[in-house]
């Protein structure tokens, strides 16, 4: 609803045409002039006055209209007189609304006339302005929205465990991948008395900033009693008095939580709703149930506390709905019966993430759109540990040279393990290349700040851990070099350190705490798939 | 020219402009390396022996990339030997033998580029 001086200072400000009028010109410079702003008045779109409007043009007195018209008579009650339609093209966009004449005068025909030229002058003009406006508030609408999305993931990324446990004949894997409203999954690895882990994975329902919230609480709580609680049925009990009353409607957690005493593979489990977890064994998968409400909504729960052992050779996999529920173009759900036959026939850890999403990719096709959340965390338990036997532990000052003195060392110490030829030279060269990055990035080339290099085999590896002082700074990933640019002067011809690292050697682990930074090489011992080991 | 040398030389043999590599290339080597290519003929194809090489970091490789990218520069053919099964697969994996031929001994690497 346009008032008449903010109708008419729109139609200046937008520039009248100069083959306008003089007289209407002049009488919208004196009505900006004495006009007094006032607001708008919002008509409904049933308002009688909207369909008198669409049947006749042209200025109408208000005391001659007789309709029964909230719009009408809140008007009137302003001290309106006249309203004049704004139309473009064929829409009524406003209305011009005059109160008395200063003269106390009726509006006169001439008047009225003036008016209508006025309105048919300034009605484009002022749709134009809406659009705009229009344009502007849904530019600001998508941009909330986004800057919701990026607050959501910022907390959820915040959340999840930035390292997986590093626990002596287990190998640990996961995957987290949000969906673009981003949901409520999380996951999480807390270390308990007496070298137990605990093993947490959920979701919490909805999406956006709101599930991120909870999500956060959730694993605030679930941490701060993990350690004293320790059993799983208690812990989840303990976030569900905690969460119910302070969890928003409408809205709650499924969360599975297990303790699991690595040295012997006990697991000790409890399930709020969760989706149940995959043990895959000899005979093989087994679902692991428990009974239990979801967190968050109903008071006073008991959660059924249950145990299996992992033996060596056996996998787990905890899993929220993500992959299970998403769904092929002819609306079919992948399902967890797939998933579970999966979970039979690929060895747990990252070979069965790999095949999950290799399959559920093949299942959706390209065009899918993610649709929810996906969290995959797997565990399995080494065949046979065999125990770390250090073959070599040495610094060496951070002076640059000093790598290939290192490397020789190494070379050294690992003579006589069952690494030799070309998987040796690789090595090596992997060796050279993280410790120079640990002299010149990590101790910054100070010359008084060692590295670190211990050497030993373990599980039928060889492993090489070079450490540095360079803790607390984000690890640049490896790329692979473009080597066109590079020759064609488009980028520097350096940047080819991490890359060979990561095509040297057999695995990279990156780990890093305050302090420190060590970078983990990895080697099976006794030839390699390349099969090129002479 | 197997005997290792801590920097590089130039020579001509057969009209094909010879660098005998260093030793060592890393980061050391980027003034022996620029002045040595800075040597070489005007004209005609580059060789870079590696017979005398044994060790080469991420450095040594940047540093033989600018080589490289000055001989396309300037369109000249440029060719590669005496590399170890190692840094030849290094050369592979890094993709330098996609852009320059590798060969066995200088004998060949001289006939391909006469």
């Amino acid at each position: 609803m346009m008032t008449w001086t903010r109708t008419l200072r729109r139609v200046i400000g937008l520039g009248a045409p100069k083959t306008a009028d003089t007289d209407v010109q002049r009488a919208a410079a004196t009505a900006r002039r004495q006009a007094v702003e006032r607001p708008p008045i919002d008509i409904a779109p049933n308002d009688p006055l909207l369909a008198y409007f669409a049947e006749s043009r042209g200025a109408v007195s208000l005391d001659e209209l007789q309709l029964d018209s909230p719009a009408v008579q809140a008007l009137r009650a302003r001290g309106s007189k006249l309203v004049v339609p704004l139309i473009s093209q064929g829409e009524l966009i406003g209305l011009l609304d005059l109160g008395p004449r200063l003269s106390d005068q009726e509006y006169s025909r001439e008047d009225r006339r003036l008016l209508d030229k006025l309105a048919g002058q300034a009605a484009p003009a002022v749709r134009v302005a809406q659009l705009v406006r229009e344009q502007e508030s849904e530019v600001r609408a998508r941009e909330r929205l986004e800057q919701e999305l990026r607050v959501a993931q910022l907390i959820q990324q915040q959340f999840l465990p930035k390292h997986l446990p590093e626990l002596r004949g287990w190998q640990f894997a996961a995957y987290y991948h949000a969906a673009r409203e981003v949901g409520g999954d999380f996951y999480d690895f807390i270390e308990l008395p007496n070298e137990q882990v605990a093993l947490v994975i959920g979701d919490v329902t909805g999406h956006g900033v709101p599930a991120a919230l909870v999500m956060a609480t959730t694993r605030s709580i679930l941490r701060s009693d993990a350690p004293r609680l320790v059993s799983p049925g208690a812990v989840l009990a303990r976030a569900n008095t905690l969460l119910h009353g302070d969890i928003p409607p409408n809205m709650f957690v499924t969360c599975l939580y297990a303790v699991l005493e690595p040295a012997t593979g006990r697991l000790r489990y409890a399930n709020a709703g969760h989706d149940l977890p995959y043990v895959r064994g000899e005979s093989g998968v087994r679902d692991l149930r428990a009974t239990g409400m979801p967190l968050g909504l109903m008071a006073d729960m008991t959660y059924e506390e249950k145990e299996t052992v992992l033996d060596p050779g056996e996998g787990l996999l905890l899993h929220s709905d993500g992959l299970a529920e998403a769904h092929d173009p002819e609306r079919n759900m992948f399902g967890f019966p797939r998933m579970r036959e999966l979970v039979g026939r690929f060895e747990a850890g990252q070979p069965l993430i790999d095949e999950l999403l290799n399959d559920l990719g093949r299942f959706t096709g390209a065009a899918w759109e993610q649709e929810d959340d996906i969290t995959l965390v797997t565990l399995v338990r080494s065949e046979g540990v065999e125990d770390v036997r250090v073959l070599d532990e040495f610094e060496i000052a951070s002076v640059s040279g000093n790598e290939r003195q290192a490397m020789e060392r190494v070379a050294a110490s690992i003579r006589g393990v069952a690494l030799a030829g070309r998987r040796l030279e690789r090595l090596k060269t992997a060796v050279a290349e993280a410790t120079m990055n640990a002299i010149e990035h990590g101790n910054q080339g100070r010359a008084e700040l060692p590295v670190r290099l211990e050497v030993s085999t373990n599980d039928g590896h060889v492993v090489v851990r070079i450490t540095d002082l360079g803790g607390g700074r984000d690890i640049p990933e490896a790329t692979t070099p473009d080597l066109e640019a590079k020759l064609a002067g488009l980028q520097k011809p350096r940047g080819w350190g991490l890359f060979l690292i990561k095509n040297m050697v057999d695995d990279v682990r990156v780990t890093s705490d305050e302090r420190h930074h060590t970078v983990e090489l990895v080697m099976r011992l006794g030839g390699g798939s390349d099969g090129r080991d002479s | 020219m197997a005997e290792t040398v801590e920097r590089a030389v130039v020579r001509r043999r057969d009209g094909v402009t010879v660098i005998d590599m260093p030793a060592h290339i890393d980061i050391t080597s980027e003034a022996a390396l620029d002045t040595a290519y800075s040597e070489v003929s005007p004209k005609g194809a580059v060789l870079l022996n590696f017979t005398g090489t044994q060790y080469i970091n991420s450095s040594g490789i940047a540093l033989i990339v600018g080589i490289l990218a000055r001989a396309r520069k300037q369109s000249r053919p440029i060719g590669a030997y005496g590399l170890s099964d190692h840094y030849r697969e290094i050369f592979e994996v890094t993709r330098l033998a996609d852009f320059m031929g590798l060969y066995g001994d200088e004998q060949a690497a001289i006939a391909a580029k006469r």
